[in-house]
């Protein structure tokens, strides 16, 4: 194991510090982990989360607690895991070709990857929302109840309860209520994006997995998403990935820094933005390296 | 090292060159696409214009024309067809001699003749459908007021001129206008109750038949199951026998009333005078449509074109096809290709759904997928073939022992018909509905599936939900597609249910309404028909072009219909934004 304590050596080292050559070696290495989280009641837990693409591995030895009611910002350069990390959660990387996996996660306590999982349960317990909006290709109606609906919810007053709370926690009930028999697909980009948040937040998900949310959207309608993560943060735990700082910094309470596949550090957003402990952090999320 | 260094000037000149290639230019290959493409587009405008111009001119009533050959024959006739030509020595030969070197001059001075084909008919008279008439062969010609054209129900047209009226064998009107007045007013009537005798033969005769028919199978049937000795037999036998008179007296009141209403139809009768002087009496009930052709106004030319159009499309067809509707056509054209995609869509999309969403990608998806497109490359005959082998003989005869047993050796389902059609297109275009279904699947954003698994769908529940609905317009794609190449097939329909002549359409009152068995007409078949078996080709002809027409109307429409439902679901189901 590397030294990876806030030592003063290290704070002034070159800006590819030992941590990251650690990293490129390939030799082991611990998350540095702000004491904070410890406080934080979890409802998400990653333990020793590893994960190959066929014979490249993506994820090394990720050790993370994902706090409860707040949000959970993964930042880090294109490539270092932090969409596979999450796409993990739900566990929708089954769905390629060759991955495997070591380690496991809980949510509230549940093994995700133990074996006699049941995946479409599972993934009922975790709401997703991802980079591009995708409505699906019916009524905005059907859109928002859809998880509904593919648990056989008949009653139209159930149905109907959902559509409208889920749509307002998203923000979109008063744009929307009176053509919610339309097609979704006809709502601009924004609409869309928080289209898909209803939808996940519809079925009640114990974790909100937000992947680049605002990455294909104006800077108004990011400016919305935005606003709506700050309203549903205590509701909701989110665990988001971003590519923009500012984002990370003005929507989330805590942030976890990856790269090349490992969680470097990890705590809250004020200090990894303000104090970061690793060189690295800092370099990264001051810009002079990503 | 010196000549090389030499020799570079001259390469970069030659580089120059290079740049005003004509390959470096966009036009060379604008002119190219373009040109490939207008000609294409030319084809197809050319084939479908002239489709358009013949097919809509065949109804068309034109003027009757009376020429005197200068053998003083005379004729009447519609021209149909009009060309310049250079006669030949022994046509001047047949011509008598004293109008010979006249002829001679005349085609000389004007560097060949202008020959007219006039349609003369009068079949049983003159032997002659078509006859030509060269102008050097004319001694004069005329447009007589009274010439009628007369378009029977048996016998083909007639053309001449009405002489007078009979009723009763009695001599009622003696001039043209005054036996034509008498025809015209006599014309509804005896209409009416020939529809009569034929709605009694069709309807009346032929339920009293089936009834016949029930109680002879019934008894064959009790014969079958029982044996030749058993009771049951024996009282099948005795309720056929108690049956058969109380239906023959049910048979014969109907053919009497019949033969009263057929009488009744003898008893008037035009008579008209041909050209030659040849007097012929026509029952005015066996006339379809008659006027006199060169008293037309336009108006009455634009009805009796319409008229025309009517029959076409609602009548049965006559004269062994040449004449009349084809409307037991056009039905059994869009029932079986009606049928024909309802059996093909959901098989070619289950099969679609397998190969891109469940199997395995590999060796043996790939081998599958190619025999699949080599299957449209397969002559349609070949499909004829496996259709009447497998459908007809294999399913249909074991289909026939077991349920119809009692109509052997009359085939029921073992011979050609509607159902195995059906299948037979079915199969046929069952590859290009899998490859459009294929690719519609495949176009469904990955996006999507992954949303839909992340609200806890199952695999079925987003195909299902997200990956059909969003396929649909791409499927109905395929389906079109498969409309277009279903209905304009011919080839293996010959084989495996088209037939000439099919008196009862396949949907009908009599139980059990649907008859999938029978053998039904089809456009496309009927052109080949027409075309092809008409003892009159010449006559035919104009009517191959209308019956394209109408083919091709047909496969539009359907087609149109597609599209429009298509339009509607890719409005749903696809989006304009991002």
């Amino acid at each position: 194991m590397s030294p990876t304590t806030q030592s003063p050596e290290l704070r002034s080292g070159p800006i590819l510090g030992k941590v990251f050559e650690a990293v490129s070696e390939g030799r082991a290495f611990a998350t540095e982990t702000h004491s904070a989280l410890a406080t934080e009641k979890q409802v998400l837990e990653v333990r020793g989360f590893e994960l190959w693409y066929g014979a490249k591995q993506a994820l090394w030895d990720i050790r993370m607690p994902i706090p409860h009611g707040k949000v959970t910002a993964l930042i880090g350069p294109s490539g270092c895991g932090k969409s596979t990390l999450l796409r993990s959660v739900n566990r929708l990387n089954d769905l390629v070709d060759g991955v495997r996996i070591g380690g496991d996660m809980l949510l509230s306590g549940d093994s995700i990857y133990g074996p006699g999982v049941d995946v479409i349960e599972l993934r009922k317990r975790i709401g997703m929302v991802f980079q591009k909006p995708n409505p699906f290709p019916m009524s905005i109606f059907e859109n928002v109840v859809y998880s509904l609906r593919i648990d056989g919810e008949r009653d139209r007053r159930v149905l109907e309860e959902t559509c409208e709370r889920s749509l307002q926690g998203a923000g979109l009930w008063d744009e929307v209520k009176d053509r919610l028999n339309d097609s979704a697909l006809q709502l601009s980009g924004g609409q869309q994006q928080r289209l898909c948040i209803a939808r996940a937040i519809a079925a009640e998900p114990e974790v909100l997995l937000l992947d680049e949310p605002c990455s294909a959207l104006d800077p108004i309608a990011t400016g919305k998403i935005e606003d709506l993560i700050e309203e549903l943060k205590g509701n909701y735990s989110i665990l988001m990935v971003t590519h923009n700082m500012q984002q990370a910094s003005r929507s989330s309470d805590y942030t976890a820094f990856m790269y090349l596949g490992r969680l470097i550090e990890y705590g809250p957003t004020a200090d990894i933005f303000r104090m970061p402990h690793l060189k690295e952090t800092e370099d990264y999320v001051t810009g002079r390296f990503g | 090292m010196s000549k090389p260094a030499e020799a570079k000037p001259a390469r970069r000149e030659r580089k120059q060159r290079q740049r005003t290639a004509l390959s470096a230019h966009g036009e060379p290959l604008l002119w190219l696409t373009g040109g490939a493409m207008g000609t294409a587009l030319l084809m197809i405008i050319g084939l479908l214009a002239f489709v358009v111009v013949q097919g809509f001119g065949t109804f068309l009533p034109g003027r009757l024309v009376e020429v005197t050959t200068v053998q003083g024959q005379r004729w009447l006739g519609e021209v149909s067809l009009t060309e310049l030509y250079q006669p030949e020595e022994r046509v001047f030969a047949a011509l008598p001699e004293v109008a010979r070197a006249a002829a001679r001059d005349r085609v000389q001075a004007q560097g060949g003749s202008q020959r007219r084909m006039l349609r003369v008919e009068n079949y049983e008279l003159t032997g002659e459908h078509y006859k030509w008439f060269s102008d050097f062969e004319l001694a004069g010609e005329r447009e007589p007021e009274w010439a009628v054209l007369v378009e029977r129900r048996e016998g083909g047209r007639f053309h001449g001129y009405p002489s007078h009226f009979l009723f009763d064998g009695e001599k009622v009107a003696t001039t043209p206008a005054e036996a034509w007045a008498r025809y015209e007013a006599e014309q509804d009537p005896s209409a009416r109750r020939h529809e009569q005798a034929q709605e009694l033969e069709r309807e009346e005769i032929g339920a009293v038949n089936l009834r016949m028919e029930r109680a002879r199978l019934a008894v064959r049937k009790a014969e079958l199951e029982h044996g030749a000795e058993s009771p049951e037999r024996a009282a099948a036998e005795a309720q056929r026998q108690t049956l058969a008179p109380a239906l023959q007296a049910e048979y014969d009141a109907i053919g009497q009333r019949i033969q009263a209403l057929r009488k009744e139809n003898l008893r008037h009768q035009i008579v008209f005078t041909t050209a030659d002087g040849t007097e012929k009496a026509i029952p005015v009930s066996e006339i379809v449509l008659a006027y006199p052709a060169n008293q037309l106004t336009f108006l009455d030319r634009i009805g009796i074109y319409l008229h025309r159009w009517g029959e076409f499309l609602v009548d049965d067809p006559r004269e062994s096809n040449s004449e009349g509707g084809v409307f037991p056509a056009i039905f059994g054209t869009v029932l079986m290709t009606l049928v024909m995609s309802i059996l093909v869509v959901p098989f070619g999309v289950l099969a679609a759904l397998y190969l891109r969403e469940y199997a395995k990608p590999g060796l043996l998806v790939s081998f599958v997928r190619i025999a699949v497109n080599n299957l449209a490359g397969v002559p349609s005959i070949v499909f004829g073939v496996f259709g009447l082998g497998f459908f007809c003989y294999a399913i249909g005869t074991s289909v026939d022992e077991l349920l119809f047993a009692e109509k052997l050796p009359n085939p029921t389902y073992g011979k050609g018909g509607m159902l195995w059609a059906s299948l037979t297109l079915a199969l046929l275009t069952l590859p290009v509905v899998i490859v459009a279904t294929e690719e519609a699947l495949s176009a469904v954003p990955g996006s999507m599936r992954e949303g839909s698994y992340a609200c806890g769908a199952s695999k079925w529940q987003t195909i299902r939900r997200i990956v059909l609905p969003r396929a649909m317009p791409g499927i109905m794609t395929g389906m079109i597609l498969a409309i277009a190449r279903g209905a304009g097939e011919v080839a293996p329909l010959m084989l495996v249910g088209a037939a000439k002549l099919a008196p009862e359409l396949p949907l009908d009152l009599h139980f059990p309404y649907i008859h999938p068995e029978r053998s039904f007409l089809h456009l496309g078949f009927h052109i080949y028909d027409l075309g092809f078996q008409s003892q009159n080709s010449e006559a035919a002809k104009p009517m191959v072009y209308t019956t394209t027409l109408l083919l091709i109307g047909v496969i539009v429409i359907l087609n149109v219909t597609a599209i429009i439902v298509r339009g509607k679901l890719r409005r749903r189901f696809q989006s304009t934004h991002i």
